[in-house]
């Protein structure tokens, strides 16, 4: 534990973001891996948080740690993106590992060791669409081996154990997946692609063609299909939206601090960016109530696995998805348009260059198109539910 | 019942095996269903049957096997006769 003043959660999380921030710019200017800042979170263990006390996690719950990206989201979000993912794949381990031996003692490994998980879902041949799989895991004994072209690996090289998924055999059909649990000294990855991108540099999302061998009881023992839809789909719609709400707050800030810096200078006069700042700040609080419903659908399915699996939840969770980016494109727009110049110029203290092309990627990770689709699909079946309250 | 309901996943299910390979209780996501054909089936067979599913119906686990879907199917036309 770090011997700093204040252990509460926020208080971590807070002494992270002071150091992520610090180096934002720089991780943005040379698209590099934000070690300061994971290495910070790190000291702080915030990497175990979710993991249950029994195991030497603090048992955190989705909230907290969806108040965590928030605040990383604030200061830079390609370590609170990387935090977040870190923490989508460890859902996995914690809501559906803890009946194997294998995994139990790898959560505590994990909480002790401060082991940073990254994963492999996209493929090249199927692209974005996760729950379809070419590459096959083979058995031969106790051992299981992959090979996967990974078209994406976010901080792949940095990560010290990586999340795959595949299908369950070499004789399953593609959507018949597994997702498999390797260490670092497991697997080897080759180099496929680079990551040169608008925004989000700093998630280093390169590609690899992964090839690892392991103890076959490093399987997890459910159905990828079961994973993605109890838990890992809800917690990355949930863990984004609350990291691109950190990036909109700090956007806005920047908005209102010009205007502010501005009334203070000419008193008595109505600046004329005032009333956006006002509008951004009526979006922003429309997303929060969006993040918190949503947290809260999340807390009241987590015990029942089929609201959890019911068409109404994951339409509930891909609106927030599809809300949550495109509403803080519009938010920061806003807070642009109150900065002006100041606000396009990288360097100054209103500087919003990042935040936008951090944001534009909001609509891309897991292609809002395809999640339009989907909602599509289901509301071909499914009823609106027309009551306010229920 | 066993029969419009194979009747309609070989008409809509998209599944690469043929439909008698199916049994009453293979898991018919793990056999290819995808997600856009089992709500393609789920309206076919609102139709068949005159029922309308609830959301409590509507996830995986109703849909996943051919046994799983006549036991839904059972229980909505019950609960209809009840109501």
């Amino acid at each position: 534990m770090n011997a700093g003043a204040g252990t509460s959660l926020l208080q971590r999380a807070t002494r992270v973001a002071a150091i992520a921030a610090q180096f934002a710019d720089t991780v943005d200017n040379e698209g590099r891996f934000p070690r300061e800042s994971i290495a910070a979170m790190k000291a702080e263990h915030l990497l175990g948080i979710q993991i249950p006390a029994d195991l030497g996690g603090e048992s955190a719950q989705v909230e907290q740690i969806a108040e965590i990206c928030s605040i990383l989201g604030q200061s830079c979000a390609a370590s609170a993106m990387i935090f977040a993912m870190h923490h989508i794949k460890l859902s996995s381990l914690v809501e559906h590992g803890q009946s194997a031996e294998w995994h139990r003692a790898f959560m505590r490994r994990v909480a002790a060791e401060q082991l940073l998980l990254a994963s492999a879902t996209t493929e090249g041949g199927i692209g974005g669409d996760l729950r379809n799989s070419i590459c096959a895991i083979e058995i031969e004994g106790a051992i299981c081996r992959l090979e996967k072209n990974a078209t994406v690996i976010s901080y792949g090289t940095e990560a010290d154990a990586i999340l795959i998924t595949s299908r369950s055999g070499t004789e399953a059909v593609s959507s018949d997946q597994v997702m498999t649990v390797f260490v670092k000294d497991q697997y080897t990855l080759e180099k496929t692609n680079d990551w040169d991108t608008l925004g989000m540099r700093g998630t280093c999302s390169e590609g690899f063609v992964f090839r690892g061998s392991a103890g076959k009881e490093q399987i997890l023992p459910h159905p990828f299909a079961e994973i993605a839809a109890q838990s890992m789909l809800a917690m990355a719609h949930l863990l984004w939206s609350s990291l691109w709400y950190g990036i909109a707050v700090d956007a806005v800030g920047r908005a209102q601090s010009f205007v502010r810096a501005a009334a203070r200078r000419s008193p008595g006069v109505q600046q004329p960016g005032a009333l956006r700042v006002a509008e951004a700040s009526n979006m922003l609080q429309m997303l929060k109530s969006e993040i918190i419903a949503c947290l809260n659908a999340y807390r009241l399915a987590k015990d029942d696995a089929d609201k959890l699996a019911s068409m109404g939840f994951a339409i509930t969770m891909n609106n927030l998805k599809v809300a949550a980016s495109q509403t803080i494109l519009q938010i920061i727009n806003h807070a642009m348009l109150v900065c002006g110049i100041m606000g396009y110029k990288n360097g100054t203290p209103y500087s919003l260059g990042r935040h936008l092309r951090d944001a534009n990627s909001a609509q891309l990770m897991v292609s809002n198109e395809r999640i339009l689709g989907n909602t599509a699909t289901m509301l071909l079946i499914h009823k609106q539910n027309t009551s306010l309250l229920g | 019942m066993n029969e419009a309901i194979r009747e309609l996943l070989a008409k809509v299910g998209g599944l690469p095996v043929s439909i008698d390979q199916i049994t009453d209780e293979e898991d018919l996501y793990n056999a290819g269903l995808s997600s856009f054909a089992s709500v393609q089936l789920m309206l076919g067979i609102e139709d068949k049957f005159d029922i309308e599913f609830s959301d409590q119906y509507l996830n995986r686990k109703s849909f996943s096997s051919i046994k799983a879907i006549e036991r839904t199917v059972e229980a909505i036309l019950k609960n209809n006769e009840d109501a």
